[in-house]
């Protein structure tokens, strides 16, 4: 398969694969948004749709080890784009400017670190529940009272909004750059192409955001 | 008008270059930048220090010769331009310029402003065509082509090969001249039959010349002189996609 | 000097047919044992060395510029013209050829201009196989339109970027062999010399721009297109390195050199502004098929263009030409608006301008569709004046743009050094004493793609060719003349600079043999020359040595053969004692001013023949006439009116 591995190191397969695995990976947190959001509907809503997921144990395997995969996989080709793409510019401008690239296109790598970190910690906060001794004593399912928990020290729901805010960023480049990437671009479209990325990155972020800053400011109880 | 210039200055390849700063008076608002810098050669020269060595040609923005880097923007601040077409009445009185070679590693410095872009013949070697040879044309109008697919085509082979596309880049990609060609050739009806190869290989190349990758910022079609449009990366992007897919080991 | 012009006999239009058929070939196998050379990546060199690769020999070419798509030749506007008759407006190869002829005010070859106009069309196939972009119409076919000094539609386009687009695809073809091996390419590299070994050119000498090092490269056959030499007016719409020193130093070697004095000078640039002004731009003659070109009736008018009202403008070519209009031969177009400046019409900061008006057009047409034919123009032209051509006219001024003139070849291309060939503008045949616009394409092309892969064949087959190689002594003392040259120069180390030579030449050249001419002004400038080229050679300044990427050195050395060539440009005007094309001799002219040609003593070409050493200053320059015969159109005045 030598086609595959040399497609792989070229610049655009490369870029084809982040693009495949990026919207693997929002897929998957529209679908996170989607579940989160039974938080406004109440404990039953959210406690039941999070016991439902574990009802069937293969399908729940089988999206994590995907979700793990693709979110590997975008790293990775992250890497080798960025490091080539370091590499590309031996000598840097004594004078550095920008004309139209957007704060988020440029700031990918940075945006990208800040939600694996956060990836890290709320795995850790909620998944693993080994940060807070309080969430650890909880019941498994009990996911409302963990996010009231959570949500309610200012230190942890700052740190959502800020992965939040990262979130946003990423999102709204990488999504209008996947179009741009795969090719799927035609004048008719391009305008309204441009602003999917932003619409749906932000409000991805926002969507999210709003639940750590309804607790907080004490909406849902 | 005066002017205070930092310069790039690297006597040769293998020198290491730093930035001098040079004063420029009596400098008029309707020269073009590149006759400013003859002024201020003129100067180096009658003091007997080595004038800034700097491409140019045809100074009517068609060569492709002349690259600068002005305060961080390939060919400077205005829209369309090449840096020969740029004007001085562009800048302010007193202004401080920063003046740079393109900067790449597929674009090493040979003297001062001076950048060595036979990257791009190669690219342009490695499928950058038509394969036909003299004499063996049919008659120009036996295939009408689409004015509307013509026209497209033409908008890409505006391309003058300046590199600022690549200059611009964060990442010293290509990926615009590169897309140019792509896409002229791939819209003309004579294009078709190498077009798989075409693209492949002339991707690898650009790879192998060490350019970087493109990550959608199009920072190239802004600064673009001849206004080639990010769109036909995406074109670049389709044809490789369907290249790679429907003939992997089609390369050279 | 012994020439013969080689023109086969027989009836024109069958001429270059039978002499294919007569030249000799060289079989496929014997093609890859001979090297040629090729100096210039432009249309004729580009489209030269690839077809000459596609056919098995192997090729060196060699440029001054980062790369082979850079030539000059990229700067052409307006389009290429071709007999292909698409429109069905009465165009025909006879018609090509006869607004060629008289184009070139009768001073041309029939049978070279007839072959031209032959092989038009196929250069258009074979652009448009290459993948060059032609203007169109909606139903899919190529667009033709009007261009000087026709009647008929016969010019192909590409928006204002035709020269490019040629150039592109020549260089795409070159770009194939070189990728190929079959062509090896040598960018930023000049030629300094020619080498001749028995008579024959059998190779050059180089110098690498980069690394500064002499270097030799033999082969069996020497193809200059090195493009012209009107940089010698410092101003002109020349690329900043276009130069003579490849032609001339050929000249030096033995190569007669035809008509140097004949110059194209365009009508439409933009007019100079300041002493710093570096280069004048050209906007394309195709802006003549909708402006309208005129001055205010009264001298000295200061008001603003639009202030003039209709009645106190005049439209002089419409005025005096009124057939042709604003569409006369470049050469009548640029005497026109300098006799209306001399006489004190002329408008804008110098006087040194006349308007070329788009409102009729925009009325008639709308601005979206003048936005459409010539907007890269429009913009061009505003980012240098700072004016806004829409709403006000261009104001424009002649300039130095194409010669004419260049070294003499036969019918084969050859020059009068065997094995020397020369073609595009370095090579003086086709365009007579003025040539027509969107010319210059057509005929680079045809003689790099149809002509000389024929021709340079011949030669190859019927000539004994010893191997050389670079250790040959000639080589040996080319390449030390050329040095000795350099090192001559670094040793002035005097306190002016190239530039300022380069400047005083160029103003000593307009001001006397510019867009007119007298016998006084020549004498004078013939006289003036020489002390400049003194002074050059005791007081030029170059910083820096030869072992390096050294742009003042590769001036220097430009600047002083344009100092010898300059004098030769003189001596030829001079000797011209008759008014013919772009050649103005205010002495010669008709009561109404328009050009007189002594038909009786002049129609002929001018082999200038370099007497002296080819590495010391010319002692002579001798003077022989290749008569002009002309069995197929008779020698009319030439008139638009």
């Amino acid at each position: 398969m030598s086609w595959v591995n040399r497609a792989l190191k070229s610049p655009i397969g490369a870029k084809v694969m982040m693009a495949v695995t990026g919207i693997m990976l929002t897929g998957f947190l529209i679908g996170h948004l989607a579940g989160n959001l039974l938080i406004f509907a109440g404990p039953e809503a959210i406690n039941s749709y999070a016991e439902g997921l574990r009802k069937f144990p293969a399908l729940l395997w089988l999206a994590r080890g995907g979700l793990l995969g693709a979110f590997i996989a975008h790293l990775a080709f992250a890497a080798q784009v960025t490091l080539a793409n370091r590499a590309a510019r031996p000598e840097p401008y004594a004078f550095n400017n920008t004309v139209q690239a957007t704060w988020a296109s440029r700031h990918m790598v940075l945006t990208g670190c800040v939600m694996l970190a956060f990836i890290v910690f709320h795995l850790a906060h909620f998944t693993w529940r080994v940060t807070d001794p309080q969430i650890s004593a909880m019941g498994e399912f009990d996911v409302y009272q963990m996010a009231l928990r959570g949500f309610r020290q200012p230190p942890v729901a700052m740190a959502y909004l800020l992965a939040m805010a990262a979130i946003g960023l990423h999102l709204s480049h990488g999504i209008a750059s996947l179009f741009q990437t795969l090719g799927l671009n035609h004048p008719r479209y391009n305008r309204g192409v441009r602003f999917i990325g932003p619409v749906v990155g932000v409000g991805i972020a926002l969507l999210f955001a709003s639940i750590p800053l309804s607790i907080y400011l004490g909406y849902v109880n | 008008m005066k002017l205070k210039l930092h310069v790039w200055r690297q006597k040769n390849k293998s020198a290491k270059g730093a930035m001098v700063t040079y004063d420029a008076d009596n400098i008029s608002p309707n020269m073009s930048f590149l006759e400013m810098l003859d002024v201020v050669n003129e100067g180096l020269s009658n003091t007997g220090e080595a004038p800034i060595a700097f491409d140019h040609d045809c100074r009517e923005g068609i060569c492709g010769s002349c690259s600068l880097m002005v305060n961080g923007v390939a060919h400077g601040p205005q829209d369309a331009t090449t840096t020969c077409q740029l004007h001085m009445r562009s800048f302010q009185d007193g202004e401080e310029l920063y003046i740079e070679p393109w900067r790449a590693k597929g674009f090493p410095v040979l003297r001062d402003l001076i950048v060595d872009r036979s990257a791009f013949d190669r690219i342009i070697q490695a499928g950058g065509f038509i394969s036909v040879n003299t004499g063996a044309a049919q008659d120009a109008n036996a295939i009408p082509v689409r004015k509307l697919d013509a026209d497209e085509a033409f908008n890409a082979s505006a391309c003058i090969g300046c590199g600022a596309c690549v200059a611009a880049c964060k990442n010293a990609s290509a990926m615009l001249f590169v897309s140019a060609k792509v896409g002229q050739l791939s819209l003309l009806p004579q294009g078709q039959p190498e077009r798989q190869e075409r693209v492949l290989n002339m991707m690898s190349q650009m790879q192998e010349e060490g350019f970087g990758n493109c990550t959608n910022q199009y920072e190239c079609e802004a600064v673009c002189p001849k206004q080639i449009s990010s769109d036909y990366i995406a074109r670049l992007n389709r044809e490789f996609i369907s290249a790679t897919l429907a003939h992997p080991n089609t390369r050279k | 000097m012994k020439f013969d012009a080689k023109i086969p006999s027989g009836p024109l239009e069958s001429k270059w047919e039978r002499h294919k058929f007569d030249l000799k070939l060289v079989s496929p196998a014997n093609k890859r044992k001979f090297e040629i050379i090729v100096v210039g990546s432009g249309l004729a060199g580009g489209s030269a060395a690839a077809t000459l690769a596609e056919l098995g020999y192997n090729v060196k070419c060699f440029c001054f510029q980062d790369s082979p798509r850079r030539a000059h030749s990229i700067a052409a506007q307006g389009g290429i013209n071709a007999a292909k008759n698409y429109p069905g407006d009465g165009d025909s190869i006879f018609r090509l050829f006869y607004d060629t002829i008289k184009g070139g005010d009768f001073r041309a070859r029939e049978a070279n201009v007839y072959r031209l106009a032959q092989v038009s069309g196929n250069v258009i196939d074979q652009c448009v196989a290459q993948g060059v972009p032609f203007a169109r119409e909606y139903g899919g076919l190529l667009d033709n339109r009007s261009f000087g000094g026709a009647q008929v539609s016969r010019t192909f386009y590409a928006r204002g970027q035709t020269g490019q687009q040629l150039l592109l695809g020549a260089y795409s073809a070159l770009s194939r062999q070189i990728g190929a091996g079959q062509v090896k390419m040598f960018p930023r590299t000049e030629m300094l010399d020619l080498v001749v070994i028995d008579g024959k050119a059998r190779g050059i000498v180089v110098r690498d721009l980069v690394t500064g090092a002499i270097e030799s490269h033999a082969a069996e056959a020497v193809i200059l297109a090195s493009g012209g030499y009107g940089n010698v007016f410092y101003l002109s719409t020349n690329a900043k390195g276009s130069n003579v020193t490849a032609t001339y130093r050929a000249y030096k070697r033995g190569a007669a050199f035809g008509n140097p004095c004949f110059t194209q000078i365009h009508p439409t640039c933009i007019p100079v502004k300041g002493d710093y002004q570096s280069k004048l731009t050209l906007m394309s003659e195709s802006l003549r098929n909708d402006g309208r070109v005129w001055v205010p009736k009264a001298k000295g008018d200061l008001r603003a263009p639009g202030e003039i009202p209709e009645s106190e403008r005049d439209y002089y070519l419409e005025r005096k030409y009124p057939s042709f209009g604003n569409l006369a031969p470049r050469d009548i177009a640029s005497r026109s608006a300098k006799e209306a400046c001399d006489e004190g019409h002329g408008v804008g900061e110098s006087g040194f301008g006349v308007y070329l008006d788009f409102a009729d057009a925009i009325g008639r047409l709308g601005e979206g569709k003048i936005r459409g034919r010539y907007g890269n123009l429009f913009d061009m032209y505003e980012r240098i004046t700072d004016e806004n051509p829409y709403k006000m006219p261009m104001r424009i001024y002649p300039a130095v743009h194409y010669t004419m003139g260049g070294l003499w070849v036969d019918y084969n291309l050859m020059s009068t050094i065997p094995g020397l060939h020369v073609l595009g503008e370095a090579n003086f045949s086709d365009h007579g004493a003025n040539r027509l616009g969107a010319s210059a394409l057509m005929q680079g092309l045809a003689d790099g793609y149809f002509v000389i892969p024929y021709t340079i064949a011949n030669y190859l087959a019927s000539t004994k060719l010893e191997k050389v190689a670079t250790s040959h002594e000639a080589f040996k003392a080319t390449e030390d003349s050329c040095r000795s040259r350099i090192s001559k120069l670094l040793a002035v180390k005097g306190s002016r600079t190239v530039g300022s030579f380069h400047r005083e030449l160029g103003k000593i050249m307009w001001d006397k043999c510019g867009m007119t001419r007298d016998r006084q002004g020549l004498q004078e400038a013939i006289k003036k020359i020489p002390k400049l080229r003194e002074e050059f050679w005791s007081d030029v300044k170059i910083i820096g040595g030869n072992e390096e990427l050294n742009q003042s050195i590769e001036r220097a050395g430009r600047v002083a053969d344009f100092l010898e060539f300059g004098e030769l440009m003189c001596m030829d005007a001079l000797a011209r004692e008759e008014s013919c094309g772009g050649h103005f001799r205010t002495e010669f002219q008709t009561p109404d001013g328009e050009a007189l040609r002594d038909d009786e003593k002049f129609c002929h070409v001018a082999l200038w023949e370099h007497e002296g050493q080819p590495e010391g200053p010319a002692t002579g320059h001798k003077r022989h006439e290749e008569a002009l015969v002309y069995e197929n159109v008779k020698l009319a005045t030439r008139s638009y009116k």
